[in-house]
């Protein structure tokens, strides 16, 4: 290629770079930017044409630009024109600049694509190549569609020199990669595989590649190249280093090309041809040889193409996997490297050895490495490598040599690095379960395990555990009696806690007789535990409780205590409340025959693929290449490693093992064993309770609508005879609101949402929504009918002087509403002032013919515009005692005419808009509530005390705010909710 | 509670680095470098959070000055500590280049240690500090005894700005009024928002402790004084200003302005800065810019802008620089203009056009040809805003300094014995105008 000569430099563009690289800061640097881009711009747009020289400088100094990280919009046509020099280094410039700064879509992308292929079609080999280089560069899918037809022509024609035959391989590999589809397959396959032959080491490389890519697609099209690669390969391995003269790099023989070639025969099988498979295991023999050979030089580079050489010579040879006398020779080659002072060749060996450690021939050969393994684990300071170790571990791991494993693994968790931990927890409980000879060691391991790093047991771990202890009678009573030990210690993992919970709860009884574990000092040592455990945990604990309850009978007193406790039975969890409540009824009313079937002991789980193995495959990702992978692994190996799938004794009907214990669903309610018919079982024992919390369940919306049923004492054209034409509706010709408006407004105190009114023509809901003095409500109109209703006009009404008092903005609706469709009215409404009667809405309509007129009183009372307040028990006092004035204060005395119950009465008080003070009132069963009514005028601060007498079913509410009015009207208001 | 303070040079080397806490460790130095410094983006923000630390900066001529906490401080007040230390630092060594900070390093160390005390600002009236922190370290051997109590009792006193016993034989005050304005304007000429932030300056050299009162014809200030008299408040209310928003140097007794709206304070010597304020309504605006902008083909724009001076043909404006964009791809430009200088700037895409002064009810215009080249991409140029610089001798809120007596009981000079000085300089802000 032409060296630049030295007075082609660009001086300019050297200037230009000094200016920007002296520039002091930021600013400075964009004004010489702008300077030059200024210049630049009058340079291409000056009259006189510009020689390529200097066209080429400014192509160079817009691409510098550009690379600064500034937007180039300009000096594409000069790029373009570039390419058609004649000159090597304008025609460079013009090339770097389009594989850089152009976009595909640009108009240019013509003129670009004729350029190279003009360039292609020369015969100067220099342009061929940039031509080439610009192809790959882009590698766009334009490109592609372009020239990818051309260029295996070059690669195979017998002219084309060695260097544009190099790059035609790596361009042809390009844009194999970005589009394989575009890459046309055709008789010159059989040509490439040929190139392997080549003269030229440059070509034969570049060709290795690309057959390695394409092989991947197409392995039977390739098939050749086997014998081709072996030939070559033992050609240079066997070479004297000086054959190769240009392609020997610290004295190893063309390092690049043996590792590609090996691993172009990692895409096949082994050779079938005995003549060739003997050529390739004398080559890899060589190459296991040359290892054991004192180096040639001191330098590292030596060295590491050396062993670049040999690790991808072991691969090769784990990947055939039957030679049993080269895997041992590998595997003791690793051996050595075990040791060896460099951090990076321990690691690749440990990774290697993984894989072989999984391979019948050598496994045994593995083995013999353990306690360097060991000592690596324990002493090595890369923490990567220590994980390579640990895997290793795993991966050598069987019958014979598993308790020392494991008890390895389990003394290095407790100095393991954080990020490692879980994994090696995974890989403990899985080696521990797999080559489990007894049980009992089995639970030893696991419990130690959580006792060591209980963070880092995950769900899955003790799940497993659980299940085991389940499926297997003769361990369950060492489990409990070692988990109950284990419980003893004064502060113990919330896992533990888990699973001493399940087992104690399950076969707490196996260990009863012994009085140091007695039921009651069981119960006490886990409720020891109770306070200081995750919701999840403790839901888990109370189901423990009932089980209790009936394996112990005796400690029923004290656990229906602890079940009836305050911080049970109204705990902020949902789910830890209802399972109190439910227990507790469980236990006080089913009898002992009944509570024996709901909590029976668990039945066996069925046995599936360990989900902590599964876990562990999640974790290492898809084609990690270790042991773990069991895809690489023959259904044998497991025999050679003498593992034994613990088999279960019987099957029940399979449930994935998350919810195992119940605890991820929220609604089972039943104690988590509960077989079919304890359902229904449940359902008879809650069914006699009184109607339970509104405030938990979903709000009872049908039975809500069904009140809403108008009573309907006339006939709805009676209802809605209004003789008053629909003509023009005026403020003043509305009727009287209908009878029972006074009760449909009160439904709506408490509520902002429903159905307002119906009858058979037509159904009005509310939505609505507060905030401070202002409100926004919809309002829904509903055509019953199958007829189109016309001149539908909805008007609001403010009787009296109730228009200073609040301000009601109505949007316009459609006149006409079809049959079965619904219509929305948006309401904003302001507080002015504080007002006592509701606004008036007035629907008129023509139904038929005949003109429908109804009015209804607007649900919207003072009460919407409360603001809940939070204050402490003091402060409600003093304000209490600042409104004592006779007039402030509103009291009413009434008879109840709903059951009087105290959620549904806090749900109305709270829906009424004040906040709940607890712990005010002395007397638990009062409710004191606080707020502030938000007006646009002025605030009215309101305190109210609402005192339930359940055994005359009478109430007492006293009100005191500021203003006499609003003090009545809420009272006379709220009295009538309850 | 400020928890360090570093202050760094354009590359992001540390000249100054004082921590004051211990929660700021010596990473933070680093931490604000990389992440504000160094930051592939411009950082815009004045407050930057780094791993739950706090960085406050204020960059001035390419230094960075930062300050750092860890706990929730007031903003505001870190922003007002770092202008009052660099206005201590130019009032001791001039401008703040990286140069003069490090030749005087020791003696902003020493400064820092006055002005802050663990993360709490102190004193930092530069008055004051430069009796005790000179940059004569054999000074303080030959202070008497006296001297130094004086000290004592001046900083820890009531009066923490003002010295006692200065006497001048000459009892002399200045006043400056000095504003900026600022506008946005539509091509159309309508104003889209305009404001004016202002500042009185005093520099005073009076004798003892003078009790000062300032007056101003302020609304509010009016309205209240002028009740008794109907007619008095009609004819001064066409003249009063609204004004939103100020903020007084902390010699003005503020109870007292709270209750009779009357600004009296006893005046640091030398110069300080009495009040400074914000106004929206009824602004002058000295100039006003018409720009005309006709884009001929797809290669060619023409731009012709008039400037108009709007004020008393008495008064001369100065310094006048108006700033015309230029699109991107600008590839040679023609100006014509009949008054002052003007010309295309490439690194800056813009063309200047500076007139040393200009006097008011005049008139002046420029036209210029505008040559491009034609580039890929189809976007439209955004045609930023005209800008304008000026300096006119008014205020264009329409402040007028109304009296400032000059009460000194114990000595014997009376307010018509002190010379005072007023003077008023409108500087253009953020003036802008849309075309």
């Amino acid at each position: 290629m032409p060296a630049v000569s030295k007075g082609d430099g660009m001086r300019g563009l050297a200037v230009f770079i000094s200016d920007i690289r002296n520039c002091k800061s930021k600013e400075a640097e964009i004004k010489r930017i702008n300077k030059e881009l200024a210049n630049i711009r009058s340079k291409f747009k000056g009259d006189k044409a510009l020689d390529g020289y200097s066209k080429k400088k400014y192509v160079c100094k817009l691409l510098f630009i550009f690379l600064l990280g500034h937007d180039i919009d300009f000096g594409h046509m000069e790029a373009v024109n570039l390419l058609s020099s004649n000159k090597y280094t304008e025609k460079q410039i013009g090339y770097l600049f389009i594989s850089v700064l152009v976009n595909s879509n640009s108009e240019l992308i013509r003129l670009i694509n004729n350029a190279i292929k003009n360039d292609l079609a020369s015969r100067n080999p220099t342009f061929m190549c940039l031509a080439l280089h610009c192809i790959a560069n882009v590698g766009s899918r334009e490109m592609g569609e372009a020239f990818a037809a051309d260029i295996p022509r070059i690669l195979v024609a017998g002219d084309s020199m060695d260097s544009v035959k190099q790059s035609a391989a790596l361009c042809l590999l390009r844009l194999y990669k970005a589009s394989p589809d575009l890459v046309p397959m055709g008789e010159w396959t059989a040509r490439v595989v040929h190139l392997l032959n080549d003269q030229h080491m440059g070509v034969v490389t570049a060709a290795v590649s690309l057959i390695t890519c394409l092989c991947k697609k197409n392995p039977d099209d390739f098939k050749t190249c086997v014998s081709l690669a072996v030939s070559r390969l033992s050609r240079i391995v066997s070479s004297a280093s000086t054959d190769l003269q240009d392609y020997t790099y610290y004295f190893v023989p063309a390092p690049w090309l043996s590792v590609k070639l090996l691993r172009l025969l990692q895409c096949y099988p082994p050779p079938e041809d005995a003549a060739v498979k003997g050529r390739l295991v004398e080559c890899l023999e060589t190459v296991l040889n040359k290892a054991q050979e004192p180096p040639k030089s001191k330098k590292v580079q030596h060295s590491n193409a050396k062993n670049a050489i040999l690790f991808e010579t072991i691969s090769l040879i784990i990947h055939y996997d039957s030679e049993p006398n080269l895997l041992v020779r590998a595997c003791n080659q690793l051996g050595q490297f075990l040791q060896h002072r460099e951090t990076n060749l321990r690691y690749l060996a440990l990774e290697s050895m993984c894989t072989l450690a999984s391979s019948e021939f050598s496994h045994e050969a593995v083995k013999t490495h353990i306690d360097t393994v060991i000592n690596a684990l324990k002493t090595e300071r890369d923490v990567s490598v220590r994980q390579r170790a640990a895997d290793l571990l795993y991966a050598m791991c069987d019958r014979s040599n598993a308790k020392q494993i494991v008890s390895e693994m389990l003394r290095y968790l407790e100095t393991a690095d954080y990020a490692i931990r879980e994994e090696i927890v995974l890989k403990v409980a899985i080696l521990a379960e797999k080559y489990a000879v007894d049980y009992s060691w089995y639970v030893d391991t696991i419990l130690n395990l959580i006792r060591i790093a209980g963070d880092y047991v995950s769900e899955e771990v003790w799940y497993r555990v659980l299940q085991i202890v389940t499926n297997r009678d003769d361990v369950q009573g060492y489990a409990a009696k070692t988990v109950f030990e284990a419980l003893q210690a004064p502060a113990c993992h919330e896992n533990m806690v888990k699973v001493g919970g399940y087992i104690l709860g399950e076969f707490g009884n196996l260990i009863a007789g012994d009085p140091r574990s007695s039921p009651p000092v069981q119960f006490s040592l886990l409720h020891s535990k109770f306070h200081l455990c995750s919701v999840a945990t403790r839901a888990l604990l109370l189901s423990t409780y009932i089980k209790f309850i009936n394996l112990f009978p005796e400690t029923k007193a004290t656990i229906q205590g602890v079940l009836r406790a305050g911080s049970q039975l109204r705990n902020a969890d949902v789910e830890l409340q209802q399972r109190a409540v439910e227990y507790l009824t469980l236990s006080s009313v089913a009898s002992t025959d009944v509570l024996a079937t709901v909590l029976e002991e668990m039945p066996p789980f069925p046995e599936r693929e360990s989900s902590i193995l599964a876990k562990l495959k999640r974790k290492k990702g898809p084609g990690a290449g270790s042991a773990l992978d069991d895809s690489r692994r023959d259904p044998s190996s497991h025999d050679i490693n003498g593992g034994v799938e613990p088999t279960p004794s019987t099957v029940s009907t399979p449930s994935p093992s998350a919810d195992l214990l119940g605890l991820r669903a929220a609604p089972p309610p039943a104690a988590p064993p509960a077989p079919s018919g304890a359902g229904n079982l449940l359902v008879d024992v809650f069914s006699d309770s009184p109607a339970t919390q509104p405030g938990l369940g979903p709000s009872p919306e049908e039975a809500f609508l069904s009140e809403l049923e108008p009573p309907a004492p006339e006939s709805p054209m009676a209802l809605l005879a209004d003789p008053a034409p629909a003509a023009d509706p005026g403020p003043e010709d509305i009727g009287p609101p209908i009878p029972e408006a006074d009760e449909l407004l009160n439904k709506f105190v408490c509520r902002n949402n429903g159905v307002l009114f119906e009858n058979q023509l037509l159904q009005i809901g509310v939505k609505s929504e507060f905030r401070q003095n202002l409100g926004r409500m919809y309002l829904f109109y509903g055509n019953k009918t199958s007829v189109q209703f016309q001149n539908f006009s909805p008007t609001v009404v403010h009787p009296g002087d109730l228009q200073t008092h609040l301000a009601v903005q109505t949007k316009r609706v459609a006149s006409q509403v079809d049959g079965g469709a619904q219509v929305q009215q948006v309401l904003n409404i302001e507080c002015l002032r504080d007002f006592l009667t509701p606004p008036l809405l007035s629907v008129r309509f023509r139904y038929g013919g005949a003109p429908q007129s109804l009015t209804l009183k607007l649900p919207v009372t003072i009460n919407k515009f409360f603001q809940p307040t939070e204050m402490a028990a003091q402060d409600f006092f003093q304000r209490w005692k600042q409104l004592s004035l006779p007039q402030q204060e509103a009291q009413k005395i009434f008879k109840a005419n709903h059951p009087m119950d105290a959620e549904v009465t806090k749900a109305k008080l709270l829906g009424f808009g004040s906040a709940l003070l607890d712990n005010v009132d002395p007397n638990p069963e009062n409710f004191v509530g606080a707020g502030i009514i938000q007006t646009k005028a002025l605030q009215v601060g309101c305190l109210l005390r609402l005192e339930p007498n359940a055994q005359a079913q009478m109430y007492r509410l006293t009100l005191r705010t500021s203003k006499e009015p609003v003090s009545r009207h809420l009272c006379e208001l709220l009295a009538q909710q309850f | 509670m400020i928890g360090g303070l570093f202050i760094y040079n354009h590359k992001g080397e540390v000249l100054i680095s004082r921590v004051y806490r211990d929660d700021i460790g010596r990473n933070a130095v680093d931490a604000f470098r990389v992440n504000v410094i160094h930051a592939r983006q411009q950082v815009r923000s004045p407050v930057t959070n780094i791993a739950r630390t706090s960085f406050f900066h204020v960059k001035r001529s390419n230094n960075w000055l930062a300050a750092v906490t860890k706990q929730n401080v007031n903003a505001a007040m870190v922003f007002e500590f770092l202008y009052k230390m660099c206005d201590v630092m130019a009032a001791y060594f001039g401008k703040i280049s990286e140069e003069n900070i490090k030749n005087n390093f020791v003696l902003i160390y020493e400064l820092l240690d006055e002005i802050l005390d663990f993360g709490y600002p102190q004193n930092s009236e530069t008055g004051a500090l430069k009796t005790f922190i000179t940059q004569q370290g054999i000074k303080s051997q030959h202070q008497t005894k006296e001297e130094q109590s004086q000290i004592t009792s001046q900083v820890t006193g009531q009066i923490g700005w003002q010295r006692e016993g200065i006497k001048y034989r000459r009892n002399e005050l200045f006043l400056d009024v000095l504003e900026s304005v600022n506008l946005l304007m539509s091509p159309q000429g309508q104003v889209l928002s305009a404001h004016v932030s202002g500042r009185v300056v005093m520099k005073s050299y009076l004798s003892g402790m003078p009790e000062c009162k300032f007056g101003m014809n302020d609304k509010i200030v009016i309205e209240k004084q002028g009740k008794g008299t109907a007619d008095e408040t009609s004819k001064s209310g066409k003249q009063s200003i609204a004004i939103d928003d100020c903020t007084f140097h902390q010699c003005v007794r503020l109870s007292k302005f709270d209750s009779e709206c009357s600004i009296s304070f006893i005046p640091p010597d030398e110069e300080f800065e009495l009040m400074r304020y914000r106004t929206t309504k009824d602004i002058i605006l000295p100039f006003r810019v018409i720009p005309l902008v006709r884009e001929v083909g797809r290669t060619k724009l023409e731009v012709k802008v008039v400037i108009k001076s709007n004020f008393k043909p008495s008064l001369l404006a100065q310094k006048i620089e108006v700033r015309i964009p230029t699109p991107l791809n600008t590839s040679g430009v023609q100006v014509i203009c009949m008054k002052g200088k003007a010309k295309y700037k490439a690194s800056e895409n813009a063309i200047v056009w500076k007139i040393k002064r200009m006097a008011g009810m005049k008139e002046s215009q420029i036209s210029a040809e505008i040559e491009l080249l034609p580039t890929n991409d189809k976007k439209k140029w955004a045609r930023p805003p005209i800008s304008m610089n000026f300096e006119v001798p008014l205020a264009p809120s329409g402040l007028k300094v109304r009296y400032l007596k000059v009460f000194e009981p114990k000595l014997n000079y009376s307010d018509h014995d002190v010379i005072k000085w007023a003077r008023y300089i409108g500087r253009s802000g953020i003036y802008e105008t849309r075309c």
